[in-house]
């Protein structure tokens, strides 16, 4: 995984709530058995028209945000399934920053696995963010390390993140690479739970 | 005195190996299942790492999102689907993990299989690459869908690094009234709490009217927990999930068995348990339901109308109405009971168990499709199609007009080849009515199966209640 430290970049509009994981990638991509090749495909159904031409009003396709970094969007973003290829497509497409004012379990989680800061913020602050965004082409900068949002304004937007989770997308980290540093922990639990479960194990 | 723990701290506590300085903690996995959807990259992960599975024997695989629904006999047209399939029988061959192959009677949707073989069980930690693992807390299991990232974690660590969720409780109380079953019941639930209104929290459904739902019921109540944006659902195991588990092929049996029971008796909720929030729903006001919209939460009883967005002060929500409206072809205001349909599908990991064939069976029973509707009954597993069959359902589906298909995912996510054509309008058993998700401007109307198989016969979304039994 890349790390995420700093970014700055384009910021596109998103202004829909519940934007589903069949949405973002639909299921004729999920045949796949790679993680990448997915950019062309995300958001599909609204990016193209029935003949497979770029639909020419849908955000993503309008010249100031082909190259977007950044994605601020409605309540519940990735709502549905717990399919990995949704953060893949983003993140194949450019997209590392999803800003919204709340997002669906599996979904935040899959982000973080994958390089992808998704960032909450009280539903204000999101809106002021969309405003900026849907002025076209303009840029934040998204500090993981000081845990802030510059917009072109110079003003500064505070977010929160969990530490743990920060670590690791600073580092780049390989969770399971540092889960397995605590085989002899688990070994042990393991052993009782088989004690009191043995059941489980037969 | 003990604090007063609630069935998810109970779960929760038995399975934390560590917890880290912020509160992450390394959480034991006891079962895991797998589909191929989800999984190919993450056993490329563990090759390309060089690592192997922890404990081969905890992880159960079954390939059902891709597979046909109609002869097997020469394999999977499809070219991207077949390699799918073929790419997970061969992992869990390298592997060493047990594989539900497409032609095993016992293959079928992740979900219906893992409670069939009794490899799904009280009081453990459940995760599979897939959201509706919500369907295993029904056993009273904390199960919950993951990322392929976390099936890769799971297959190396049999662990998971979380935070404890929020614990929600959700009470029914009283009886549900006749002709109102489980999806009904799901349905009005999310309906009442959104879409998004279990984000951050597993829900433990409790009271009455859960207490008195077959073990199937509880699934399909449990499965759409997901759709209420919870990471899982949970009830309290009892007599009923004891019973369903007993003689299953995976389950325990004689001493084992026994010391199973007695362990999972303690598992309900302690009197006094605190939760962090609780809704209370009168089972008795429940009407069946219908959607109307691409969100679950998009629902009202048969007897309603499709709601009218100007009474709708939100403005984003307004604005998410009138996109549904305009893509289900909907004008506000029209009573749900005129809205026609072309096509009925019956299965999923919702509402394929045999429970639920019944129900639909005995809607269809001595009655016809419509002309112009094409309806399809998809049995969830081999084995609930062995039984159905058994049972006689087929016929009934058949002479009706049903197509009496094979089991797997089918037509409720249409990654094989059961689809809608675009603009078409589906009476669905299935659980998401997202854009597209049935095939491409396909218009999905999630309901129960006796709500489908009532809509199959009079060609339109129909009040069950006035059809009656055939
Ligand atoms: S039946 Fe539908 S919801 Fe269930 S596992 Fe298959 S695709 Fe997912």
């Amino acid at each position: 995984m890349d790390p995420f430290t700093k970014l700055t970049g384009v910021v596109a509009p998103l202004p829909m709530i519940n934007v589903d994981t069949d949405m973002i990638i639909p299921k004729q991509f999920l045949k796949t058995i790679q993680r990448s090749g997915l950019g062309s495909s995300l958001f599909f159904e609204m990016r193209y028209g029935d003949d497979g031409a770029e639909k020419a009003d849908f955000v993503l396709n309008r010249p100031a945000y082909r190259g977007a970094q950044i994605l601020v969007a409605g309540e519940n973003f990735g709502c549905g399934s717990s399919r990995e290829h949704a953060p893949w497509a983003l993140l194949d497409f450019g997209i590392r920053c999803i800003i919204a004012p709340s997002f669906a379990d599996i979904f935040f989680n899959n982000c973080f696995k994958n390089g992808i800061l998704p960032v909450v913020l009280p539903r204000a602050e999101v809106d002021a963010l969309m405003a900026i965004a849907e002025r076209g082409g303009e840029t934040l900068s998204v500090d993981l390390e000081r845990q802030e949002i510059a917009c072109p304004d110079g003003t500064t937007i505070p977010f929160d993140v969990d530490p743990f989770r920060k670590a690791c997308l600073l580092g780049g980290l390989d969770e399971i690479g540092l889960t397995l540093q605590k085989a002899t922990a688990i070994d042990a639990f393991e052993q009782e739970h088989r004690t009191r479960h043995p059941w489980l194990f037969a | 005195m003990t604090r007063a723990r609630t069935l998810f701290d109970k779960i929760w506590e038995a399975h934390v190996v560590e917890v880290q300085g912020d509160g992450t903690c390394v959480l034991y996995i006891d079962r895991h299942l797998v589909h191929e959807v989800t999984s190919p990259q993450a056993f490329e992960g563990l090759r390309l790492a060089g690592r192997g599975v922890r404990r081969p024997e905890a992880t159960l695989a079954v390939a059902d999102h891709n597979v046909p629904t109609t002869d097997r006999s020469r394999g999977i047209a499809d070219t991207e689907s077949r390699i799918q399939v073929d790419t997970l029988a061969a992992n869990c061959a390298e592997f060493g993990i047990r594989y539900f192959s497409m032609d095993d009677l016992r293959q079928g949707i992740v979900h219906i299989i893992g409670p069939e073989q009794g490899f799904t069980q009280p009081g453990t930690t459940i995760v599979c690459g897939d959201s509706h693992t919500s369907t295993h807390g029904a056993f009273g299991a904390l199960a919950f869908g993951v990322g392929t990232s976390e099936v890769e974690h799971v297959l190396a660590t049999q662990t998971l690094l979380q935070k404890p969720a929020k614990n929600m409780l959700v009470a029914i109380d009283g009886a549900l009234p006749f002709g109102v079953g489980a999806k009904d019941l799901v349905l009005a639930i999310i309906g009442a709490i959104g879409t998004a209104g279990g984000t951050g929290h597993v829900i433990e459904y409790a009271g009455e009217a859960i207490r008195a739902l077959s073990m199937e019921g509880r699934m399909t109540v449990c499965n759409m927990s997901i759709e209420a944006g919870a990471r899982a659902g949970l009830i309290a195991p009892d007599e009923t999930t004891f019973a369903y588990i007993k003689g299953r092929p995976m389950a325990p049996t004689g001493a084992a068995w026994d010391a199973a029971v007695a362990d999972w008796r303690t598992l309900p909720s302690d009197p006094g348990a605190v939760y962090d929030s609780e809704v209370r729903l009168d089972a008795a006001a429940i009407a069946p339901q219908v959607t109307w919209g691409t969100s679950p939460q998009d629902v009202v009883a048969i007897t309603g109308a499709v709601p009218v967005p100007a009474d709708v002060a939100d403005e984003g929500r307004r604005r998410a109405m009138l996109r549904s409206l305009d893509y289900m072809g909907l004008r506000a205001g029209t009573p749900m009971r005129e809205v026609a349909v072309d096509r009925v599908f019956i299965g999923s990991c919702t509402n394929g168990r045999i429970e639920d064939l019944r129900e639909a069976a005995a809607v269809a029973r001595g009655r016809k499709v419509a002309a112009n509707v094409g309806a399809m009954v998809v049995p969830g597993s081999g084995l609930v199609k062995q039984m159905a069959e058994a049972e006689g359902l087929d016929r009934i589906f058949r002479e009706a007009g049903f197509e009496w298909r094979e089991p797997g995912c089918s037509m409720c996510l249409a990654m094989n080849a059961d689809r809608l054509e675009p603009g078409e309008r589906c009476a669905s058993t299935s659980n998401r009515n997202f854009e597209g998700r049935q095939g491409r401007g396909g218009r999905t109307h999630l309901m129960s199966p006796a709500m489908a198989a009532a809509a199959a016969v009079t060609g339109r979304l129909t009040d069950v209640r006035e059809l009656g039994a055939g």
